[in-house]
């Protein structure tokens, strides 16, 4: 067998001089290792999320109890009332079973998701939200620092002589509609909110309403 | 035959610069990619404009779109501590294998009595484990346990390693602990007020509600 090879061997090289080692090329084949670090790349592409997941910061009132009884709901106060099928309804000032003081029992109106109210909860806190363009615009102006109006901002959402907004929701609603109403609150600038349990003469009303 | 002969051109290019980019991409994806743990129940949170970002360390509270109810803590310490603290409570006895398990594991919604079944089935099989959500009724409130052992675990894991940052002059990289609730947008609003409504009873009354976050109107 030996001396096959070297027969052949000598015979392919005819040559005489000098054997000369043959030249390996320097290149080397890059393809598998491109193939795997594409492969790695799909992976990670597809499988990767970026976005983590956002939150709402919110703070639950205490609950009252003896020692600290409810705050009365002040005649600037609205309270929105959420239940099933997505709807809303809303009452102003405090609640009240029947005339009272000249003025008339609590009755429910129905608000639209969306747009309309958009535009009830910014006529309602307009009084803040003219505050807050107020600021945008210096800002804009560069007449102040982005950390003076978050500061004026937030103090503009704390004014006393804002209204105030209660959301309350009946066994029927769903999660989404909570958030959905006080994603809507952060977009029109109400800084005062809360949600809090639902009264029986409130249920009541609700259902009357849903019935019809 | 004879051969067509095309004029000859070398069919390798340099593919040097192409590798480059791809394994750059590569370790980029590789080092920012944080991977999903396997969740036991699939939960989606209704959208909002905020865009603050969900807390690294907290108490997560997922509620299912039937109303069960789901927990977990950040930390694989604080996890095992958490489960000692409530296996001594509950007077259930964990092997030790379970209790590391325990730390590796996300969300889980069972009770304490079915837990160490969850514990052992298998990872990929979690899905399928009929939780039925921990139980949260006022006679017997292990949520509002779990809740109270892990906030207790979490601060003294938070103090510990603050101090030892302050001790040493690094800077302090651990946040405090925070509670969030992660709830589907079906689930019934009652759920999750009692599940508020445990937290009230412990005062905690701040929380990160989780969203998919939204593009708002012209801000």
């Amino acid at each position: 067998m030996a001396e096959l090879g070297e027969g052949s061997g000598s015979h392919a090289h005819g040559k005489k001089g000098p054997v000369r080692a043959k030249k390996q090329s320097t290149r080397v084949d890059m393809t598998p290792m491109v193939d795997l670090a594409f492969l790695l790349l799909t992976f990670f592409v597809l499988t990767s999320t970026f976005s983590k997941p956002k939150t709402m910061e919110i703070t639950f009132p205490v609950p009252p109890d003896k020692n600290n009884p409810p705050p009365p709901m002040k005649v600037n106060g609205y309270t929105f009332l959420l239940t099933k099928d997505n709807r809303v309804f809303w009452y102003s000032g405090e609640f009240k079973d029947a005339p009272k003081n000249g003025l008339p029992a609590t009755t429910l109106t129905e608000v639209k998701f969306g747009e309309d109210l958009n535009k009830l909860l910014l006529d309602k806190n307009d009084l803040v939200e003219k505050a807050i363009l107020e600021l945008k615009k210096k800002r804009l102006n560069k007449e102040i620092e982005d950390t003076t109006y978050k500061r004026l901002a937030v103090d503009a959402k704390g004014d006393p002589k804002s209204p105030f907004f209660v959301i309350k929701a009946d066994d029927k609603a769903v999660y989404r509609n909570l958030i959905d109403l006080i994603d809507e609150f952060n977009i029109c600038n109400v800084g005062k909110y809360a949600v809090t349990d639902i009264m029986m003469s409130e249920i009541n009303l609700i259902n009357q309403a849903t019935k019809e | 035959m004879p051969k067509i002969k095309m004029p000859r051109s070398n069919p390798s290019l340099d593919m040097t610069p192409m590798v480059d980019l791809a394994f750059l991409l590569v370790t980029f994806f590789i080092l920012t990619a944080s991977f999903r743990n396997p969740e036991p129940v699939q939960v989606l949170t209704p959208s909002s404009t905020s865009e603050k970002i969900m807390p690294e360390n907290s108490v997560l509270i997922t509620i299912s779109p039937e109303g069960k109810v789901f927990y977990t803590i950040s930390g694989f310490d604080v996890r095992k501590k958490t489960l000692e603290r409530m296996a001594d409570k509950y007077k259930i006895k964990f092997t030790a294998k379970e209790i590391e398990e325990f730390g590796k594991m996300t969300s889980f919604g069972v009770s304490m009595q079915n837990l160490s079944k969850f514990i052992n089935t298998e990872p990929g099989q979690r899905e399928k484990f009929p939780s039925t959500g921990i139980p949260m009724d006022s006679t017997n409130n292990q949520l509002s346990d779990w809740i109270r052992f892990g906030q207790y675990e979490g601060v003294v894991q938070y103090k510990d390693l603050k101090d030892a940052a302050e001790a040493s002059g690094r800077q302090v990289v651990i946040e405090p602990l925070r509670f969030a609730i992660k709830a589907d947008g079906n689930a019934n609003f009652i759920v999750v007020k009692e599940v508020i409504k445990t937290f009230t009873d412990l005062k905690i009354y701040k929380f990160n509600l989780l969203t998919n976050f939204e593009k708002g109107p012209n801000e």
